[in-house]
């Protein structure tokens, strides 16, 4: 076949899908996963634009309308000294969607390249990490930060680092069993054939090909570190008063259960419902990913 | 199986050790003097030098967690400075509070738990399946803190229910015990059944196609004895073995139940110690809950291979 005759002939074939537009084909087809990422999106929007959409300050104190039912002035009622239920709500999820994130970027900071550290050197250095990992998981995720948080100090900053060191053993022991399966593969025999350096090897040929796992985890892993951060600050060892916090808010909430349970009812829905949002990207985003998994 | 054991404590030993290193580890976390911080708010210079004496503080690291290290192996896990009482004797007073409690919340998610998993297998794509993993999604999405102060609210202001706070010994009045941790319990319970509903389902879903259960079906059994008899005896290994898992994560979320509800246990001893900058009964409740999670983890391992026989070799 001439080279004018194989240009023909692939010009005839359907063009090729790269995996990452297959993924997202697959996710888009899941309802719950795009329904989640939609909320998850809003609630970014909201935390952003937090100053242009609250109808009120939310630390400004009304001694007038303290604990007032939810109204036309006030629809989510107002707390213990007269503040904006909605509007602490809405700057709520600053601190929430903020903890998330940054103690999932910690833990992927550092389980990361730990992960792979241990998983492609292998030998007595894995051996090491993963005993130190191992004592990490021993120590169950919300003890281990409350611990932490505690000799650190309470602020929402100390509870996202807290956090984040809590979830990192996770992302070490998925990568390195990510890397140990990648690292066998034909594509990273030939490339250590044709003679790249280890470090080209780990971060160019197995690390591209281990983050979709990573991905899914590190969705489902938000979930759990905003219900870590609203567990902290409902222990009062997060966001310090009086900064909103979704968690916070429920901790002065349930002395208030009989006089204004509609300060409890609005911080506790939000978390429930930013939750969920993560959980169902997250199992959409492994189902696209990984449709073995299904 | 011996071998298996030997293998299994190789592993368990070296890492209780480094779980000891990060407890003694967090010590350093404090920052500026250890021994004003943990002397409370007075800094007492006498009380700084207690501390300082106490604690070794003046010592090299290495020779500081030698004297933990060595008091923890005979059982001393330090004195709370504002209780004034062994770390030790406080896990025990509390421990047993927080353990009933688990045992409960692990009982109400098994009862949930696992009947839903099977009927959702079972009922594979139907509405029961959809209905049952909506159940799942909500539970391990609901904080169980908020799902506590939303019973509270439903169960004992506005239907007047069982008692919202406080905590009856068993030893004291068992009915009345019951009364105070039921729900608790179901609180704490709730998310761990959403995660045995998901193992039991993907652990029946496998069972279900597997040739010896099409052969009892095509030997005319009947579905209940198929499912009952057949399969589920045999999901059920993994699942027990992660149920064993999961019993140390109750420990962790008993943290928060207890803080709503106002039990005494070791949730509570800890979050308490935290206010009260009391370190040594942090460092103690840490140590007692990572320790009881290893054992967990070696008990599930040697439970995984009882149940197995093909593992028993």
């Amino acid at each position: 076949m001439s080279v004018a005759d194989a240009t023909t002939a692939l010009h005839g074939l359907a063009p090729i899908e790269s995996p990452w537009r297959r993924a997202l084909r697959r996710l888009l087809r899941r309802r719950g996963a795009v329904v989640g990422g939609i909320v998850v999106i809003a609630f970014v929007a909201i935390a952003v634009f937090a100053p242009w959409i609250s109808p009120y300050d939310p630390t400004a104190t009304d001694w007038g309308a303290v604990r007032k039912a939810p109204s036309a002035a006030h629809w989510f009622g107002t707390d213990e000294i007269g503040r904006d239920v909605l509007a602490r709500v809405i700057f709520g999820a600053r601190a929430s969607l903020l903890a998330g994130v940054i103690s999932v970027a910690i833990a992927l900071a550092l389980g990361v390249p730990i992960g792979l550290l241990s998983g492609y050197v292998g030998g007595w250095l894995d051996g090491l990490l993963m005993r130190i990992t191992d004592a990490m998981l021993a120590c169950p995720f919300l003890i281990l930060a409350i611990a932490m948080a505690a000799f650190l100090g309470p602020s929402l900053t100390n509870a996202m680092i807290a956090i984040g060191i809590s979830a990192t053993p996770i992302f070490i022991r998925l990568t390195r069993g990510q890397v140990q399966t990648v690292k066998v593969e034909d594509f990273v025999e030939a490339a250590r054939a044709v003679g790249n350096t280890h470090w080209r090897i780990a971060l160019r040929h197995i690390l591209p090909n281990i983050i979709p796992p990573l991905m899914v985890q590190a969705t489902l892993t938000t979930a759990a570190a905003i219900i870590a951060e609203a567990s902290l600050s409902f222990l009062g060892l997060g966001q310090q008063p009086p900064a909103p916090s979704w968690g916070s808010m429920l901790n002065i909430a349930k002395n208030f259960l009989t006089q204004a349970p509609w300060m409890a009812v609005w911080p506790g829905v939000s978390i429930f419902v930013v939750v969920l949002s993560f959980n169902l990207l997250g199992d959409g985003l492994r189902d696209a990913l990984d449709p073995k998994h299904r | 199986m011996l071998t298996f054991l030997i293998r299994r404590l190789a592993i368990v030993l070296p890492t209780l050790l480094f779980v000891s290193f990060i407890i003694f580890g967090l010590q350093q976390l404090l920052p500026g003097d250890p021994a004003s911080a943990m002397a409370g708010e007075e800094r007492d210079p006498e009380v700084v030098a207690h501390v300082r004496k106490m604690l070794h503080l003046d010592e090299p690291l290495p020779v500081r967690y030698g004297y933990w290290i060595g008091a923890v192996l005979q059982g001393d896990l330090g004195l709370s400075l504002r209780i004034q009482k062994p770390v030790t004797e406080l896990v025990l007073e509390k421990l047993p509070v927080t353990i009933q409690l688990a045992t409960m919340a692990f009982l109400i998610a098994l009862l949930i738990g696992i009947p839903m998993g099977v009927l959702s297998a079972v009922k594979n794509g139907t509405a029961w399946d959809y209905g049952a993993n909506v159940i799942a999604l909500w539970g391990l999405s609901t904080p169980n803190f908020w799902l506590g102060i939303m019973m509270i609210l439903l169960f004992s202001v506005q239907l007047g229910w069982p008692p919202a706070s406080g905590f009856v010994p068993p030893s004291e009045d068992l009915s009345r015990n019951l009364q105070s941790t039921i729900m608790p319990a179901f609180v704490l319970g709730n998310a761990i059944a959403a995660v045995m509903m998901r193992h039991t389902r993907s652990a029946m879903l496998q069972v279900l196609t597997t040739d010896y259960v099409r052969t009892a079906r095509a030997k005319g059994l009947g579905e209940g004895k198929v499912v009952g008899k057949h399969a589920f005896r045999n999901a059920s290994i993994p699942v027990i073995t992660l149920g064993a898992l999961e019993f140390g994560q109750l420990l962790s979320g008993a943290v928060l139940t207890e803080q709503v509800f106002t039990i005494p246990g070791f949730g509570k001893l800890i979050v308490d110690a935290v206010f009260n900058r009391d370190y040594a009964v942090v460092q103690g409740v840490v140590l007692c809950t990572a320790t009881a999670y290893l054992l967990l983890n070696l008990m599930a391992d040697i439970l995984y291979v009882l149940a197995n026989p093909r593992l028993r070799g």
